[in-house]
């Protein structure tokens, strides 16, 4: 080239990244135990599964290969049924739902994953769904127990006892962002959010520690954490994990994988979570040099701040001061609204964002003069008022039986026991949204296309995953069609095609190019 | 012991009414609050004890 096209020639050396849409979703693991009849999670899991998609009906199987970062996945290889996706380790049933969710059994529990969602909004409409069909499970399954058998089901983090499960989110995040800023934007949020996203537990689960010492901490999962950042997600749990599958192009997308949260039974709670995450990864994606809070000891602080219900702890930061989680918790909010009054919020919703501000400033202000003007909205709250109200009328002491009693109550899924649903707990979605968020899928992400094609074509798919679907057209090779990008495969681009194939071998003719 | 809950029962607190919530009054919600406590009464685990010694789970992620 010429010389004086020098300029031209520079490499753009640094891509500089930008939000990108927060296509966002949650993987709830919940607590099961079989009364009455012999307990053993893993089949009473199945069990549960398989009552709902029935087992007599073609049930639609995530497709079990392993993860390959390097394989291109748009050749037709044929399925290799004996191949295990690492992240299973007992994986008898896992099913791929027409709302384009993935429910499963993992680890001795059964687990719902959301479908992919666009907005915070959604992920609350979706993961209410969950809740749906875990009860409509529960129902199916009741008439398949032995007499006087039950299958008992809490969507909450740990049994007391030192086992924890988790509710774990996930947000798309530019690849061009360093991941150190990515932990950088989040790992203050991950200590301090749980002042308006904690469950609340009796007891204390820190090994050391005994259960007995802590009438009330606002977290489930805060005694579990022993890293800042790591790859492990069943021991030494780390607040940032750096799981990297990103399920769909990795060339322009990381999915961030976050297993440092409780499992809500709040909308509000669960709405400002994913909100308020995606908000602050999308604030950083926007402007990477930003100054953002930093803790000197998150893991320590994690338990610091857990273990006083009263909001007053102080932890240290990175340059040296005290600060209380609240106030931690002001910056953030602070930096969230100056990103959305500087971009208007598309990345993850304009309505969504003014609707998260809303709440987190009436949390936060709330919490700060009056938890219990927020207990119609965040769990802890709501279960320690109960917990105090009871202890009060029956005079007992902390750490009774009774107490640690109603802490699991409240997060029972069933109808007549669960106390969550009895609290007055604001509500965000409608019961008709939930109904039909049950069967059909979101239509802003790929996972429009997956559940559009397992209800349609359910006895002609091998296997779904996340990233692709497996068709059998009736000759071989079996046809995989690649679902690289999360926001395609909407229902904008492939809901007419869907229509107008009647079957599989149409729908795979019709596709002209991969759906990602 | 819950000093808390009689020092609130004397205060009054009422919030802005935003389009997306209403916030109950203070006395109001006292009564819902024993309203919930008899209502927990009778669903709570009988045998708390018993229930809370047998809830054990594996561990998961």
């Amino acid at each position: 080239m010429v010389a004086e096209r020098s300029s031209e020639l520079k490499p753009d050396s640094t891509c500089k990244p930008m939000a990108v849409p927060k296509v966002c979703g949650l993987e709830t693991e919940y607590g099961i135990l079989v009364r009455g009849a012999d307990n053993n999670p893993v089949t009473a899991s199945a069990l549960l599964i398989n009552a709902y998609t029935g087992v007599a009906q073609e049930q639609v199987a995530f497709d079990l290969i392993a993860e390959d970062p390097q394989r291109d996945a748009r050749s037709p290889d044929p399925l290799d049924p004996y191949e295990f996706d690492p992240e299973l380790e007992y994986a008898p049933v896992n099913a791929v739902l027409t709302n384009g969710a993935r429910y499963y059994v993992d680890h001795a529990h059964p687990e719902m994953s959301t479908p992919e969602v666009r907005t915070p909004r959604e992920a609350v409409i979706w993961d209410r769904a969950g809740e749906e069909i875990i009860r409509q499970s529960m129902a199916a399954a009741q008439r398949l127990v032995p007499d006087g058998a039950e299958i008992l089901i809490h969507k909450n983090n740990s049994d007391g006892k030192g086992n924890s499960y988790g509710c774990h989110e996930n947000y798309l995040v530019d690849r061009g962002l360093p991941f150190g800023k990515v932990i950088s934007a989040v790992m203050a949020h991950f200590v301090t959010r749980q002042v308006f996203a904690g469950a609340g537990k009796v007891g204390c689960e820190l090994p050391g520690m005994p259960s007995d010492s802590m009438p009330f901490q606002l977290s489930q999962r805060a005694d579990f954490f022993e890293e800042e950042v790591g790859l492990e997600t069943t021991v030494r749990r780390p607040i940032v994990n750096t799981r990297d599958e990103p399920h769909c192009d990795a060339s322009k997308y990381r999915r961030l994988h976050v297993i440092a949260g409780d499992a809500n039974m709040s909308e509000v709670a669960t709405f400002l979570k994913v909100a308020s995450t995606a908000m602050l990864l999308a604030a950083v994606e926007d402007e990477p040099t930003m100054e953002l809070p930093a803790l000197a000891n998150p893991v320590r602080a994690i338990t610091q701040i857990s273990h006083d219900p009263t909001l007053s702890a102080v932890v240290s930061t990175y340059e040296g001061t005290t600060v209380r989680a609240l106030d931690v918790q002001w910056q953030l909010f602070e930096i969230a609204r100056s990103w959305v009054e500087r971009t208007g919020g598309e990345a993850v919703g304009e309505a969504d964002c003014a609707l998260a501000l809303q709440h987190w400033e009436h949390i936060l202000s709330g919490l700060e003069s009056n938890p219990l003007t927020v207990a119609d909205r965040v769990d802890w709250v709501a279960k320690q008022r109960l917990i105090n109200a009871y202890a009060e009328r029956h005079n007992v002491v902390p750490g009774s039986a009774a107490l640690r009693a109603i802490d699991l109550q409240y997060h029972d899924m069933r109808p007549s026991k669960g106390l969550a649903s009895r609290c007055g707990l604001v509500t965000l979605v409608d019961d008709d949204e939930v109904q039909r968020a049950t069967t059909q899928p979101p239509t802003s992400t790929r996972a429009y296309f997956r559940g559009r094609c397992v209800e349609r074509y359910g006895n002609d798919i091998i296997a779904a995953n996340w990233d692709s679907m497996v068709f059998d057209i009736g000759a071989d090779p079996l046809r995989r069609v690649p679902m690289d990008d999360p926001l395609r495969g909407t229902a904008e681009l492939v809901a007419n095609v869907i229509d107008n194939s009647a079957t599989a071998v149409d729908l795979v003719a019709a596709l002209a190019e991969p759906i990602g | 012991m819950p000093d808390r809950i009689q020092r609130k029962k004397t205060e009054r607190h009422v919030d802005e009414v935003t389009e997306a919530e209403v916030t109950p009054t203070e006395s109001a919600a006292i009564d819902d609050l024993d309203d919930l406590l008899d209502e927990i009464d009778e669903i709570l685990e009988e045998n708390a004890e018993e229930f809370v010694r047998s809830y054990v789970q594996k561990g998961g992620e």
